[in-house]
């Protein structure tokens, strides 16, 4: 290996590595807010390159029929239980909010042809698309069970995953697709070139910690989020709603795998299930952090990024079976590490 | 508990079952139902470790895949005989579960679903990869069983060996978990804190039952590899993983039936899904994992148990009742000198960062006497019970017990050395019958293993086991309660549940976080005549308690606390009339 690929490996790591950083960001969040272990972040990786991969080919993406039917879904329960509390007047705004907003998009996407806006309008639709998912995941499948064990949440977060997993292959095909680059651009640094995609992702995912550093330090959504991480009785004695942390906890965490997703779409082909792997990277950056430190989930990441461009080079055939496994000595290392842990 | 009549019920079924099966069942269904045999073994292995251990695995495919691959290799390689192969299976799969334990089980509880996810892919891709075992393509050829002589060739043959296999493991679990090993696994779920003050070895009985299951796992893969006699990455892969998971939570993941329950209608709903699923959706592909995947979530929030307690609900009640059986006493601990020092306490501190909830604590307690720490809320009394018992650790201090310095010792180790306690808040397994919790406290009298109790033949020193919980629970006036579920107690009742527990250590000091809280004057009165007879047979009690007339009736000496800090020490009278210690209860007089 010369300087040159060793560089060139170094930028796929870095690139791959910030994406795994967000992922990783989202998944500590997730975790510290609602104690769920979130395996299907992946999923909103895949469903945001996918929907903007369809957009750009110009066809209707797949996420619009499933955001319509988890919204049909959500509106049910949530105007039946209204018409069990007698709250009649809470009806028009709950079937606008989960049935009409994606009727609208639907009928949009109908009368303008998708492939013809600017990319940026683009990115924006597929967002628009991909993130209510996440909220409405969490009514569905967690809120009515959000005081139950680690281990419950864990395991329907992977048979969350698993559904979306068969509702992805049954809405976007088998085939995957790339996006064509955002930018063409690249820059010579002595040597080396570096590519303007790699430099855009690393950017990007720098402006996004950046605005997500803002909104927790800065707003007061972000501080009753935080307050809920720490201590989840104090925060509702403070009227600080549990429900309503758990889906603003799923709307970022939606908001994040679906930018990465918009980010990795030209880099690399995604598959319906590809989602799955990038987000358990994800996860081993987040357990290098035990979990709970951000800055160390984030630089874990970054690690597994270049673990997983170097090992391609050398054992490119074993390239997962080195990422999954360096979770062993860092379970090790936390284990040494931790004192007796009463989970509770 | 439930009767041995009605018990045997299923079983019986399960038997005529097993044996009418292949005679007249045609090809297909007899394929189907190896299959659900070679998955109730593994969902088994998932029964003692999420239902009852309260730990959870989504790698048990990729376990499978370990004893299936090292069966093949062997075979087809080496030339090895495949009943040498089973146990050689057995030690890699021990060797892996084993040190993916130690790793992960320290930590808390997630981090092992997680571990085992990522082992789960990493073996995936390491099958599918490595050249001598066949790479994606896998390994063929493997050869048939050969059992004294006759080929097991089909499907029917092999169906024998695969549910007397299924018959050997459901007993083998039923036993375990009948047992004191059991019951040790069963408290990992009320979490460790309790199982831990009890003296058990929570980590090791963490690492036993993954352990087991794993094993389960191994023995389906053998199984599996001589049935199929070719074997491939794709059934031990990480979806598959998950699937064990949803069979043992859709049929029952607490009981030993409820894993066959979800192995067969999983199986069956699969089996049916892929045939249908695909004409209605006019596309081929796995769409059954969401059927699968919506199931589990209906069922995780409408029916957390699973379906085989709503199956039990529906068969007659059985009224019939176990009964303790006779047996020898267990030895006794020799009674300490009347009047010695058992618990000597030194500048006992405990800090949590700024705050420091206890400072400089001195006191001691002797043997025959009852010691009563008293104290506003808050003035750091259950903090100390804590740190004096080992369950949290003291910031500096010394504990001497019966000679010996202990501050450092976990709380198993120092109740060994016979300290016992009861918890404020109680921490008896609800589901749990009276008499089992407190058979929890005699854990450490008892030596035999999971493998004596697996093969049942540890029967001598579970009757003697039983036979001193009940004698406990006499003692402590709960006869009538012996056989009721913990929960359906009052809590009052429960805390009596607590010290017979703690009595069934056989201790020779005795902790008692508020014992009197909740209990009416008559049981009150009962309460203290028990502590009085055991003051009078030799041991030392530590009393907190905000019952005044409780304390001063029966304490020898009264130590007062506030602010975390000894506010006076003496006589009951002398304390009922310091200054300073009616101030801090009636407040200051200005």
């Amino acid at each position: 290996m010369d300087l040159q690929i060793a560089l060139l490996l170094g930028q796929d790591g870095v690139t791959n590595g910030a994406v795994y950083a967000l992922l990783a960001l989202a998944l500590v969040l997730v975790f510290a807010v609602t104690r769920v272990i979130f395996i299907p972040q992946g999923e909103f990786v895949a469903f945001g390159a996918l929907t903007l991969a369809s957009l750009q080919a110009g066809k209707l993406p797949g996420t619009l029929w499933l955001l319509l039917g988890m919204g049909i879904a959500v509106a049910l329960i949530e105007i039946a239980i209204s018409v069990r509390d007698r709250h009649l007047q809470r009806i028009p705004s709950i079937a606008l909010l989960n049935v009409g907003v994606p009727l609208v998009l639907a009928g949009a996407l109908f009368v303008v042809s998708p492939a013809t806006l600017p990319l940026p309008v683009q990115v924006v639709l597929s967002l628009m698309m991909v993130v209510p998912l996440g909220p409405m995941i969490y009514r569905l499948a967690f809120q009515p069970i959000a005081e139950a064990s680690v281990l419950v949440l864990l395991i329907v977060s992977v048979a969350v995953h698993v559904t979306l997993i068969g509702l992805g292959l049954f809405f976007f095909g088998a085939e995957g697709s790339r996006t064509p680059a955002f930018t063409d651009m690249s820059f010579e640094i002595g040597d080396a070139l570096l590519q303007g995609q790699t430099v855009l992702v690393v950017v990007a995912s720098v402006v996004l910690i950046g605005a997500l550093f803002f909104f927790f330090e800065r707003t007061i959504y972000g501080k009753a989020l935080r307050a809920t991480a720490m201590n989840r009785t104090g925060a509702r004695l403070m009227g600080i709603s549990a429900t309503v942390a758990g889906k603003l906890s799923f709307t970022l965490a939606a908001l994040i795998g679906a930018f990465s997703g918009v980010l990795i779409s030209p880099i690399t082909t995604v598959y319906y299930d590809s989602g799955f792997l990038i987000g358990l990277k994800g996860f081993v950056g987040a357990i290098i952090g035990g979990l709970a430190s951000y800055p160390v989930a984030a630089a874990g990441a970054i690690l597994v990024g270049l673990l997983e461009s170097y090992s391609s080079f050398w054992a490119s055939a074993f390239k997962e079976v080195i990422v999954f496994t360096l979770i062993i000595p860092v379970l090790l290392w936390r284990s040494l590490n931790t004192r007796h842990v009463e989970e509770e | 508990m439930k009767s041995s009549a009605f018990s045997l019920l299923p079983l019986l079924a399960f038997v005529a079952a097993f044996a009418g099966g292949p005679l007249v069942l045609p090809e297909f269904y007899v394929t189907l139902l190896n299959y659900i045999g070679l998955y109730a073994i593994v969902a088994l292995g998932l029964v003692l470790l999420t239902g009852v251990g309260g730990l959870t695995s989504f790698g048990q495919a990729a376990f499978v895949g370990l004893g299936a691959y090292t069966t093949a290799y062997l075979t087809t390689v080496h030339g090895v005989s495949p009943w040498l192969t089973l146990p050689a299976g057995f030690l890699v799969t021990a060797a892996v579960a084993l040190s993916l334990g130690f790793i992960t089980l320290r930590l808390s509880g997630h981090f092992l679903p997680l571990g085992t996810i990522a082992w789960g892919i990493s073996l995936y891709y390491l099958f599918g990869n490595v050249s001598f075992l066949g790479g994606h393509t896998g390994i063929t050829s493997i050869p048939a069983l050969d059992f004294f002589g006759i080929e097991l060739k089909s499907g029917r043959e092999f169906y024998y060996l695969i549910w007397a296999a299924l018959l050997v493991i459901v007993l083998a679990t039923r036993n375990l978990l009948d047992s004191r090993e059991g019951r040790a696994i069963r408290a990992l779920k009320g979490g460790t804190l309790m199982a831990e003050a009890m003296g058990v070895d929570t980590p090791r009985s963490k690492i036993v039952i993954f352990t087991v299951a794993a094993l389960y796992a191994c023995l389906s893969g053998w199984l599996y590899a001589h049935l199929q006699r070719f074997v491939n990455p794709t059934p031990f892969s990480l979806t598959q993983g998950i699937e064990y998971l949803f069979m043992v939570v859709i049929g029952g993941v607490a009981h030993v039936w409820g894993a066959i329950l979800g192995a067969g209608l999983i199986t069956i709903l699969k089996q049916w899904l892929q045939d249908w699923l695909p004409q209605v959706l006019g596309q081929s592909g796995n769409f059954e994992i969401v059927v699968f995947g919506l199931l589990m979530i209906f069922v995780l929030h409408r029916a957390r148990d699973g379906l085989w307690p709503i199956i039990l609900r529906m068969l007659p009640e059985h009224t019939d009742r176990p009964r303790v059986p006779e047996a020898e006493a267990l030895p006794r601990r020799p009674v300490p000198a009347a009047n010695a020092v058992l618990l000597d306490v030194k500048d006992a501190t405990k800090r949590f960062g700024g705050l420091v909830a206890n400072n400089k604590m001195n006191f001691n307690v002797r043997a025959g006497e009852v010691m009563a720490l008293i104290g506003p809320n808050g003035a750091g009394k259950s903090t100390l019970f804590n740190g004096i018992s080992g369950v949290d650790s003291l910031t500096s201090g010394e504990v001497t017990f019966c000679g010996e310095r202990i501050e450092a010792l976990a709380a198993r180790h120092i109740a060994r050395r016979g300290m016992s306690r009861t918890f404020q808040h109680v921490r008896l397994l609800p589901t749990m019958s009276v008499l089992e919790n407190v058979a929890i406290g005699a854990h450490l009298r008892g030596r035999k293993n999971f493998i004596h109790a697996a093969l049942r033949i540890e029967r001598d020193e579970e009757a003697r086991l039983l036979h001193e919980a009940a004698l406990q629970i006499e003692h402590c006036g709960l006869r009538e309660h012996m056989y009721d579920i913990a929960s359906s107690l009052p809590l009052g009742k429960q805390r009596i549940v607590e010290i017979a527990r703690a009595l069934a250590t056989d201790p020779c000091l005795l902790l008692l976080d508020e014992p009197a809280a909740g209990l009416r004057y008559r049981e009150k009165r009962a309460l203290a005549d028990l502590l009085r007879r055991l003051r009078g047979e030799g041991m030392g009690i530590l009393l907190v308690e905000h019952d005044m007339d409780f304390v001063m009736g029966l304490a020898d000496r009264v130590v007062v606390m506030e602010f975390g800090e000894k506010l006076a020490e003496g006589l009951p009278a002398e304390v009922q009339s310091n200054p300073a210690v009616l101030d801090a209860y009636l407040g200051g007089v200005e």
